[in-house]
């Protein structure tokens, strides 16, 4: 009788009734597991794993950005690979090796081009979003790091060996591409304010970062924290800062020293430095917790088992945590209410309750790396 | 010259001895922490490809210095004070020979 009733029920539902079925993107998210080349598709409303995306390459160092329908992630892998992944379906539906190595991309602001920035050989391919057809070819004359989207169809990019800046616009029919100056010795990553006012450049080869006016219509190089850390020796850096998460808080930039165990506070406005706080190791990613005066830190390694939090008012470490072994990434729901935290070698995403600090669950995955939920679909410079 | 050859030959010994659970943990060290420039493949990225091909015409001694010391004026850190020198002999023979 049961089962009649069953079969009765699905003979009578139409089509169009499955809406059960159905998954929206908005709390979803992917996350890099880097030795399989795999990517875990993950419910943050749910805390939970709901599938797995394989055969994406070499993904150490991976990153991704979404479509603006949060339906697609375009996953930019360590060999070169651009992926386009269905979160709906879970799968691969376009793939093209574009070159041989590659570090990132971006989207452009209205969704229809990728822009890939690779290594080897140097330089920014542009692809339609859509079938990841080759729009532009752009050599450079090195490795191109730091690849932003800039609203009006455009992209900048900094070359590593030559420290050129270049900003790029692909509204028109034929990309116009703008040398726009020199941002120093060996640049390791740049990255947009979320105002899409200010490029800023890290730099390796020398003390300090260098900012460009992108609303201005012709920007040039300003150099600032030039002579951070003048006393003693540096450190040696066992793994590059990243700058895609730079916290822009209370009016600054909280900027992680490179060769330094030290967070560097900068105002905003004026490019003066306003304060040092002393941390667990050399910072990599400094993020801000969304909606709130914090702002989290992990660490190169050896010393990547800690992850602090800092107050931006007062620069001082408030909270000292100790998540798992090499911690990755972190990344915010997109309100701020939890962080989740990537352990690689515990092969776990630890997530963290933002206001109490404790940890309310966590998620089994494969060496873990980046963190990425789908609202970063909705953020200039990525 | 004898004396610095020599030198050498006291501070890197030919076949690197690594107790088997170190191996390992120096196994994860390439993987992951060499990963991290030079790719999980090692076909390179902001650091040079060190497949055992790339690395053929290197000899173990000059990697392990390389290693230890790293490379100033670009982003190849000393590790020397992670590692021993034994350990940094034992991670070039990987690398040439994996």
């Amino acid at each position: 009788m049961k089962r009649a009733a069953l079969i009765l029920a699905v003979l009578a539902s139409p089509l169009w009734a499955g809406t059960d079925d159905l998954t929206a993107t908005g709390d979803l998210g992917l996350v890099i597991e880097r030795a399989t080349g795999s990517l875990l598709v993950i419910d943050r409303s749910d805390r939970a794993a709901i599938g797995r995306v394989e055969g994406l390459g070499d993904l150490s160092h991976a990153s991704l950005t979404y479509s603006p329908d949060e339906r697609f992630a375009y996953v930019f892998g360590r060999d070169g690979g651009l992926s386009k992944v269905d979160m709906l379906t879970q799968t691969v539906v376009a793939r093209t090796v574009q070159a041989g190595n590659s570090i990132g991309g971006a989207i452009s602001d209205d969704g229809k081009l990728v822009a890939v920035s690779n290594y080897d050989p140097g330089g920014v391919k542009v692809f339609d979003a859509e079938t990841l057809a080759l729009v532009a070819d752009i050599p450079a004359a090195g490795k191109t790091i730091g690849l932003v989207d800039v609203p009006g169809r455009r992209f900048a990019w900094t070359v590593w060996d030559t420290g050129e800046v270049f900003l790029g616009d692909f509204s028109g029919a034929e990309p116009l591409i703008a040398m726009i100056g020199n941002a120093g010795v060996n640049p390791f990553d740049a990255v947009l304010t979320d105002d899409a006012h200010t490029y800023l450049v890290g730099l390796f080869g020398e003390k300090g970062v260098t900012a460009f006016d992108l609303w201005d219509d012709a920007p040039k190089p300003e150099k600032f924290l030039t002579d951070y850390g003048r006393e003693g020796e540096d450190m040696p850096v066992y793994k590059m800062p990243h700058l895609q998460g730079w916290a822009f808080t209370e009016g600054q930039y909280a900027l992680p020293a490179v060769g330094r165990h030290q967070l560097l506070w900068v105002d905003r406005a004026t490019q003066e430095q306003v304060a040092t706080t002393e941390m667990h190791g050399q910072p990599v990613f400094v993020i801000a917790q969304p909606a709130s005066p914090f702002v989290w830190v992990n660490f190169a390694t050896p010393l990547n088992d800690v992850v602090q939090v800092v107050d931006s008012r007062s620069h001082e470490v408030v909270a000292t945590l100790t998540p798992g072994k090499a911690i990755l990434h972190m990344e915010f729901a997109p309100r701020g209410a939890e962080v989740w935290i990537s352990s690689r070698d515990d092969n776990k995403i630890l997530i963290y309750d933002t206001r109490t600090r404790e940890k309310v669950a966590e998620i089994a995955a494969d060496s873990p790396s980046g963190i990425f939920f789908t609202a970063r679909a909705h953020r200039t410079g990525l | 010259m004898r004396k610095a050859l020599a030198l050498l030959l006291v501070a890197f010994p030919a076949a690197a001895e690594v107790p088997p659970d170190r191996a390992a943990e120096l196994e994860h060290l390439v993987l992951q922490d060499c990963g991290s420039c030079h790719g999980l493949t090692r076909k390179g990225g902001l650091g040079s490809a060190l497949t055992p091909d790339a690395l053929a015409h290197a000899d173990a001694e000059g990697l392990a210095l390389i290693i230890l010391d790293g490379v100033p004026g670009t982003a190849m850190p000393p590790w020397r004070p992670l590692i021993t020198e034994e350990e940094a002999i034992w991670i070039a023979d990987y690398l040439k020979k994996d």
